[in-house]
């Protein structure tokens, strides 16, 4: 074991069918830092996670702990807990039913009887000394998120844990909830508990983070002290793009310039979800492609979904073509013309039984009224037509689309949205899982689409397809719109330092 | 004037708040109780008015009462154990046609019945617990097979004839200081079966297991959330096994009780007292979702069944069908109260 350190993960490998999540992946905590683990989507941060606490069983690698001889064996939670390793999820895992002071010592106290008055007086020891602003007796459910958060914590603190991991612990909390989860956070630092932190929020590790180790495909990319890294380098680690490297990729869009007198296709004022995004303004011209970009967790979906409906909205207006809609769930923006390509294709869009033919015209179906069903020529003529348009690679129209491979399901989905004749069609990560040669055609589309006057908007979470396809990209950070790049600033290296900010 | 109205109830909405669920839910339920009660004192006069007819309600009730403490424990939990009607009738018929044809042993007929009970009791909470199948599923096959058992026991309704069974039937406890003065201007006392002490001894028990012992506060951690419950370290599935057990326990002693009250076997017997029983526990303020509930709860729950009950009878409205509909509008209104006064107070 190294100087200080609590905790040594070594030469980690896990596979799953199919994939290597992690491939000989190092970890090193020391005792009184916080060490930030970071990484885009599929990078292993949540496999290396479960493997520490004993969800999953690693397949090669060594766990050492501070205090314990040789290698350590964790197979399950419980058995995590018992040597010192104490983890605090996104979800809270509290029984909102039961008081705060059960949900301390509920599981951990030996003996038959439950000695109320005990537990209260103990608990209220720990609230005050950790200064978390709650009552023994109250029920959990009646505090805020924020304080469930820290009733988890002190309760792991309370198992004398020498490592505490907090997954995405605030991506529901409110700027102050998260002050009172830092102020914590650095009681127990200089208690010399050594604390995990994994967040998207890049704006809090530099606030309180000592350490970083970035992943990337189940790799390690490198250990780093906070500052020797600065948010750009950060960026372009996890997204694995040099800074140096400007091998500049062209964009095959043009520069949409307004005509005299031409009002967007869609502008949208204020607009804003309880999806946890800051209101935004936002515009679109006809035949124009933009894009969302920034890293996981941004906010780039929640703010398509605002445009669309697709979640509660709170405010702000919408106007199509310099009229003012309303747009409050998403039939109204599907009669308004906008078109929703979802990110979660196995969740939100496809329907797995039904044939080709019937996920196709589902969306035109249901705009149509289902008391005028399409006669069975009309759909296959209609399935025909956009099977031959995108190539789709499926036996007939009457396959079930769950039997189709990912790419092709994708066109599918693209089909039914398509056939609904859009004016404003939304792509939220439509290349994600599939092959490169479907990946190629979509872009191809989206430009043919746009030349032909679609508006659309495009988000990838691979920077070179966006600086491909789109002429505009809208900037997100810590789920705030933080810039618009277009022109010459379309270049990785002016989108990875906006999409840095901070010590720019 | 209206200020200061405004400030009251501000203040009865903050003791509203701190209070945790399942005793606002408790709350709602005894004083609902007691208003009827006193509503059917000042309205029907005469018989409400006598000790003897509330201890005849608890002496009609007192299975319901045990039974309905098991549904409230496998409910809390999170799940939901409708075999108990049917148990209950395959523990009479067994122990009549033990008793009777041959001509056994009351302390071993009361061994057969708790056997019975915590069969049911474990073959169930085992499959719930380990193999993870609907409760809702299990416990109806549990029934179809409870009643059919009944019926291959024996297949016509009859009496008990054993001296000494009748013996304890007809046993009647005296409560001191609850008789009344008939017209010639004799004492009657006031009595209650022995069915009674016993539910009142399983109230009393089952309620302090779940207020002062780890496995009672496992129940409502498990049923508030079983993902988390595991988390905070509590055996999940040996909790939902021990509450299935346990319900069956009760319906092995609830079916006895039974027994002892009507002293004779049926197919027909204890129809649709797992309904019953499953809507005193909500009357009582357990919620089908698990987490939140009380036996004094239960308890009261049973009592308001009873009392609608006796008010229909009293009223001269004899007819099976006037308890149903009174029996469903007063669910209803009871859910309906229980979800004003939770989002009042989610919104609060």
């Amino acid at each position: 074991m190294k100087d200080n350190a609590v905790l040594e993960m070594r030469n980690i490998h896990k596979s799953f069918p199919g994939v290597r999540a992690l491939q000989g992946v190092d970890f090193t905590l020391r005792k009184g830092e916080v060490h930030a683990l970071m990484g885009e989507n599929g990078a292993g941060k949540s496999t290396l996670i479960k493997v520490l606490t004993g969800v999953y069983g690693k397949d090669e690698g060594n766990i050492f702990m501070d205090g314990i001889e040789g290698p350590v064996a964790i197979h399950s939670p419980q058995d995590a807990q018992k040597v010192g390793i104490s983890t605090v999820y996104q979800e809270i895992t509290l029984c909102p039913n039961l008081s705060v002071a059960e949900n301390m010592f509920i599981g951990r106290t030996s003996g038959v009887g439950q000695n109320w008055k005990k537990m209260n007086k103990d608990t209220e020891k720990i609230l005050r000394s950790l200064d978390i602003p709650a009552t023994a007796t109250q029920q959990l459910g009646t505090c805020s998120i924020a304080i469930q958060q820290m009733i988890a914590i002190a309760r792991a603190v309370d198992m004398d844990c020498k490592v505490l991991i907090l997954d995405e612990p605030t991506s529901s909390l409110d700027e102050q909830e998260v002050e009172k989860l830092f102020k914590l956070m650095r009681d127990l630092r200089s208690k010399g508990v050594g604390i995990v932190f994994v967040t998207h929020f890049l704006d809090q590790v530099y606030e309180i983070c000592d350490r970083i180790t970035v992943m990337r495909d189940g790799q390690l990319v490198g250990e780093y002290v906070i500052k020797d890294l600065p948010r750009v380098k950060l960026v372009s680690k996890m997204l694995g793009k040099e800074m140096d490297d400007m091998s500049d990729i062209k964009s095959e869009a043009k520069t949409y310039e307004r005509k005299a007198g031409e009002v967007p296709v869609l502008e949208a004022e204020n607009r804003v979800s309880d999806a946890g995004i800051k209101p935004f303004n936002f515009h679109i011209d006809k035949g124009e492609v933009n894009g969302f970009t920034g890293l996981l967790g941004s906010g780039r979906s929640e703010c398509v979904r605002a445009l669309f409906g697709a979640d509660r909205i709170t405010g702000g207006t919408i106007k199509m073509k310099g009229k003012s809609v309303k747009i409050t769930k998403p039939l109204d923006a599907m009669k308004n013309g906008i078109a929703y390509l979802p990110e979660d294709r196995k969740g939100d869009g496809i329907v797995g039984d039904l044939s080709v033919r019937d996920n196709i015209i589902l969306a035109q179906q249901v705009l149509k009224g289902f008391m005028k069903p399409f006669s069975k020529a009309e759909a296959n003529k209609i399935a025909d037509e956009y099977i031959k348009l995108l190539s789709i690679k499926t036996a007939s129209a009457d396959t079930p689309i769950k039997s189709l491979s990912g790419g092709n399901q994708q066109k599918c989905i693209l089909a039914r949205w398509l056939f609904t004749h859009p004016e404003y069609l939304i792509l939220d990560e439509p290349t994600r899982g599939i092959d490169v040669g479907t990946k190629v055609d979509i872009q191809k589309l989206v430009l043919k689409l746009a030349s032909e006057g679609m508006s659309v908007t495009f988000i990838s979470s691979e920077l070179d397809e966006m600086l491909r396809t789109c002429s505009r990209l809208v900037v997100m950070r810590d789920r705030k719109m933080v810039g618009e790049l277009s022109g010459d600033d379309l270049n990785q290296s002016k989108v990875m330092s906006t999409i840095a900010g901070g010590d720019e | 004037m209206s200020n200061n109205k405004s400030n009251t109830s501000g203040g009865f909405m903050d003791k509203l708040n701190n209070l945790t669920d399942t005793n606002l839910l408790l709350t709602i339920t005894i004083v609902v109780f007691f208003l009827m009660y006193i509503a059917a004192m000042i309205f029907q006069g005469g018989a409400f008015l006598k000790g003897q007819s509330f201890l005849n309600i608890l002496n009609s009730n007192s299975t319901l009462i045990i039974l309905a403490c098991g549904l409230s424990l496998v409910m809390i939990t999170g799940g939901i154990d409708i075999s108990v009607g049917g148990v209950t009738a395959l523990i009479s018929m067994c122990c009549a046609v033990y008793l009777d044809l041959k001509g056994g042993n009351i302390f071993v007929s009361i061994l057969v019945a708790l056997a019975i009970g915590l069969a049911f009791g474990a073959v169930q909470g085992f499959l719930v617990a380990y193999l993870d199948i609907q409760p809702f599923i299990i416990t109806l096959a549990g029934m179809f097979f409870a009643r059919g058992m009944t019926t291959i026991v024996h297949s016509e309704p009859f009496n008990v004839a054993h001296e000494a069974f009748n013996e304890l039937k007809n046993t009647r406890i005296i409560v001191p200081g609850l008789g009344s003065v008939n017209r010639r201007g004799d004492y009657i006392d006031a009595y209650v079966e022995i069915g009674v002490i016993v539910a009142i001894i399983v109230v009393i028990l089952m309620f302090c297991m779940f207020r002062w012992t780890k496995l009672g506060r496992s129940f409502y951690a498990v049923g508030g959330n079983q993902q988390s419950a595991l988390m905070l370290g509590i055996n999940v599935k040996r909790t939902r096994f021990l509450s299935h057990l346990i319900c069956g326990l009760l319906a092995g002693i609830g079916g006895y009780v039974y027994f002892l009250h009507v002293g004779s076997g049926s197919p027909s017997h204890a129809t649709a007292m797992e309904m019953d029983a499953i809507a005193s526990s909500i009357i009582g303020g357990t919620m089908l979702t698990g987490g939140v509930g009380n036996i004094i709860g239960t308890f009261f729950g049973v009592l308001s069944l009873g009392t609608i009950q006796a008010i229909v009878a009293s009223a001269g409205l004899g007819e099976a069908w006037w308890t149903g509909i009174t029996r469903a509008a007063m669910l209803c209104l009871f859910l309906v109260i229980q979800s004003l006064i939770m989002a009042r107070k989610k919104k609060a």
